[in-house]
């Protein structure tokens, strides 16, 4: 069936030809042809936006398609030579693991929540080996000890929850590597973790593949990711293969217009040029803002949680404040005590002259409007039960705006955001992500806010769509003059809509300052940190080109 | 790319699936619904399709066998069995309905506050364990004991432990409920309380309200039976499938027709209401679905 590949020497180690998968029923085509080859020892990065079919991809060759939702139609998948589309249960159950292996993006639900991370390494070596107990554990705690992991003795024993999520994904690698597979799936192993984090897990996969000649499928929609662990890249969109070649011609030359628009999408780690600051009123200042979480055991002792401590920025009209931080950082924690969606334990914050920190739920309701919310996931935010015109009047309408002209206002705000005028009738579900995200913002513009809170608003979304939603905040900025509070873990998306930037770490600022100055020249040691570990922090994706570092950190890397 | 450009491969022959509908319809939850309309039917036109008045007593007619006058025979009364059987369907679902509407328009107000107020919460739910932990029999024997047997008493005795149910099931849904993205929008854009919890929370409870209200209804029409039979019910002045089945207890070595007639149309009754809760909680639920084989 495959002809032989006259550029590769050694016989690939994955070869898909010509692979449809569809759903049964709807005749629907989720991979329409698709055909890619994986070298021994290569990484191949298999890039594509949400709903391109890359995990479909990867599901197919691991024969872990849903039953009855999604079938193989057509092509073929050889592992070393072996054909694995129809193959039956028992030779895949059999080839999972011993010849390839997957490790997934949510190392927690990836893992058994009740039995020990030991047990579930050797759980693997149980199945397809027949060692002695004793003979388990020294291999387990041997792979253990390669994938970096401190005291393997206690983390042997120790319950998923009881590790951090890097650590997590350390135990899913080792008990995908434990018996030398030839092939290893990974689907955006590193999404759900910290920049810091990622940066340790990449550089494991790389030692590990590099020791053990491992190929490595690795599926990502984070260009950064690609650039820094990639051989070859193939870019994905609606179920085909757009364009494979090796990451320097991806990156510098791509052929296709697709790629240049995915990689044009691509925020730069530059900050944009810093704009003047005219605006000497504030709308929004937080002073000494602390918010700790006290919980008491069972024996009255007082255990206090910090989740924020002595947070404190100004935010002028028109202007946006970004809050950089990691996952714990209490980012999300200022956001919802500016909002007073939680009350904050001590501290001050004022909306223009208005101190809101210690007002009462009845005497706050005034100033709600003047600062509005837009949540990171917009397929919750907004209410799936009540038309989109109904959820963006009902704000307007709260302030005693009659139907009939919220109704009109929420009209008027479709082409603003960019949405169609019949938008107001539907209903949330008939909308994609990108769209929801600008139907929120249309319901926060609607109260006429001076102030706008966006808890990581472009997070959820893809990279194309999160430019365009990007263009949309800071048009509207432009036009209305609002303020932007802006929440983020993403740096690039800093670096392309911030003005100022405030760093935190553990609760606390650690750096403050103009984006320009902080994200080109960091002062603080945590924000070099950051920085560093920014994915494909080297490239400069939308021209094309590498990036000469930034001297401040050149010295460090 | 080199790669072999051949036909799509073997296609597998689906077998064409032009009648989804009618093989998801599936068998027991439509006989469930049949039957119930059918009792349905007979308590709304009991007095239409009655051959006798139920409560006459004809000293004459004692324990006589079905005939052609007595289709299913006579009590120790001189009764007509089958107009007290369809008499009875009245008491059966009044009281089933009756109980699952009460029980809901009590449970869920008290369900929303709780799930919504902190403070609240805790009084509130010890106090519905404290009234989930009565016997709902020794309950409506205490009351009806004290207030005298009648179709009100029952039921309230019957409603009482029930609501701590829906009160449970309303709160667990709005805890989870509550902090949800858009609820926490429509308390940044001023929404005051009794809007958040009429337009943005309730509505997540129907389901689960539709589901558990059938299951009350079948539960309370058991529970009616049984206090009838105990004598702790509605009296024989009102037939009920349950006073029926008591009262021929005494005979039923020689009648076995005076209990099995009532106890078939209990057992009729309170399966199709548990089936159909079972079909609309596949419907509203689908994670909850059984696993059934191909």
């Amino acid at each position: 069936m495959s002809e032989p590949h006259p550029t590769d020497i050694a016989a690939p180690v994955l070869s898909i030809s010509n692979l449809s998968v569809q759903l049964p029923v709807q005749k629907h085509r989720v991979l329409d042809g698709i055909s890619l080859d994986i070298a021994p020892g290569e990484t191949l990065c298999l890039v594509g936006e949400s709903g391109s079919g890359k995990s479909v991809t990867s599901l197919a060759v691991m024969g872990l398609l849903p039953k009855k939702v999604l079938a193989v139609s057509g092509g073929s998948i050889r592992l070393e030579g072996e054909e694995l589309v129809g193959a039956g249960d028992a030779r895949l159950r059999a080839l999972r693991a011993s010849r390839m292996a997957m490790i997934f993006q949510e190392p927690m639900t990836a893992l058994n929540p009740v039995f020990p991370v030991g047990q579930q390494i050797e759980e693997v070596l149980k199945t397809h080996l027949d060692l002695s107990a004793r003979a388990r554990r020294e291999k387990v705690l041997a792979m253990m000890e390669q994938v970096h992991l401190p005291n393997i003795e206690r983390v042997y024993a120790s319950y998923p929850h009881q590790l951090s999520g890097g650590q997590r994904q350390r135990i899913m690698i080792a008990m995908a590597l434990i018996l030398d597979p030839k092939l290893l799936i990974a689907d955006e192993p590193t999404t759900a973790l910290d920049v810091t984090t990622q940066k340790q897990i990449l550089k494991l996969i790389k030692e590990l593949q590099q020791r053990m000649g491992t190929s490595v499928l690795f599926i990502t929609h984070d260009m950064g990711v690609v650039a820094d662990i990639a051989d070859r890249v193939c870019v994905m969109n609606h179920g085909q293969v757009v364009e494979t070649g090796a990451l320097d011609a991806i990156l510098r030359s791509p052929r296709e217009d697709y790629t240049r628009r995915l990689l044009g999408a691509v925020p730069s780690l530059t900050p944009r040029p810093p704009r003047p600051d005219a605006a000497r009123e504030k709308v929004l200042s937080v002073s000494e803002l602390a918010k700790t979480y006290a919980s008491r055991s069972l024996f009255g002792q007082r255990r206090e949680t910090v989740a924020a401590d002595a947070v404190s920025f100004t935010l002028g009209r028109g202007r946006t404040l970004g809050i950089v931080g990691e996952s714990g950082s209490g980012k999300s924690t200022v956001a919802r005590c500016v909002m007073r969606l939680i009350d904050p334990t001590s501290g001050s914050i004022r909306l223009g002259a208005q101190e809101v920190s210690d007002l009462s739920p009845a005497a706050l309701r005034p100033f709600r409007k003047r600062i509005q919310m837009i949540f990171q996931d917009p397929y919750r935010s907004l209410n799936p039960r009540i038309t989109v015109g109904d959820s963006i009047a009902e704000g307007p309408r709260n302030f005693g705006v009659p139907a009939a002209e919220a109704h009109k206002r929420a009209r008027d705000l479709m082409p603003l955001v960019g949405l169609p005028d019949d938008a107001v009738e539907r209903f949330p579900h008939q909308f994609s992500g990108g769209q929801r995200q600008r139907i929120a913002i249309a319901r926060a513009l609607a109260m006429e806010p001076d102030v706008l809170v966006a808890d990581e608003a472009v997070s959820a979304l893809d990279v194309s769509v999160q430019a365009q939603v990007l263009d949309l905040l800071a048009g509207l900025q432009a036009r209305l003059g609002i303020a932007i509070l802006f929440i983020t873990h993403d740096l690039r998306v800093a670096a392309q809509i911030c003005d100022d930037v405030v760093v935190m770490h553990k609760g606390r600022i650690v750096e403050h300052g103009t984006a320009a100055e902080v994200l080109a020249h960091p002062r603080a040691d945590y924000t070099r940190e950051l920085l560093l570990a920014a994915p494909g922090r080297h490239w400069d994706f939308a021209n094309f080109r590498p990036l000469a570092p930034a001297p401040a950190l050149a010295a460090d890397a | 790319m080199a790669s072999s450009h051949g036909d799509a491969g073997a296609l597998p022959v689906t077998r064409p699936r032009f009648l989804p509908n009618l093989a998801h319809l599936r068998f027991a939850p439509t006989l469930a619904a049949l039957c119930l309309a059918i009792i349905v039917a007979i308590a709304l036109f009991a007095p239409l399709i009655a051959p006798h008045d139920p409560i006459a007593m004809l000293p004459t007619q004692r324990l006589k066998p079905p005939s052609a006058t007595y289709l299913l025979g006579t009590d120790a009364y001189g009764r007509d069995l089958l107009s007290r059987l369809l008499y009875g369907a009245r008491v059966s679902l009044i009281v089933g309905l009756g109980v699952m509407v009460i029980a809901i328009a009590v449970g869920l107000p008290l369900g929303l506050l709780s799930g919504y107020f902190r403070t609240l919460d805790a009084i509130l739910m010890r106090v519905m364990d404290g009234l989930m932990a009565i016997p709902s029999v020794l309950l409506a024997i205490a009351i009806v004991s004290l207030s005298g047997s009648s179709l009100t008493t029952v039921m309230v005795a019957i409603t009482i432990p029930e609501v701590p149910r829906v009160v449970r099931l309303v709160r667990s849904v709005v805890l989870s409920a509550r902090n949800e993205p858009y609820v926490e929008a429509a308390i940044a854009m001023g929404t005051r309380l009794p809007a958040i919890l009429a337009r943005h929370l309730m509505p997540n409870t129907y389901a689960p309200l539709i589901v558990q209200g059938t299951y009350i209804c079948a539960s309370a029409i058991l529970t009616e039976a049984i206090l009838s039979f105990l004598g702790a019910g509605i009296g024989t002045e009102t037939p009920s499938w349950g006073n029926m089945i008591s009262e021929g207890r005494m005979y039923f070595q020689l009648k076995p027709q005076l209990i099995f007639w009532p106890g078939l149309l209990l057992s009729v009754c309170i399966l199709s209401v548990n089936l159909i809760g079972d079909a609309a909680r596949d419907i509203l639920d689908p994670r909850l679905k059984k696993r059934t084989g191909v």
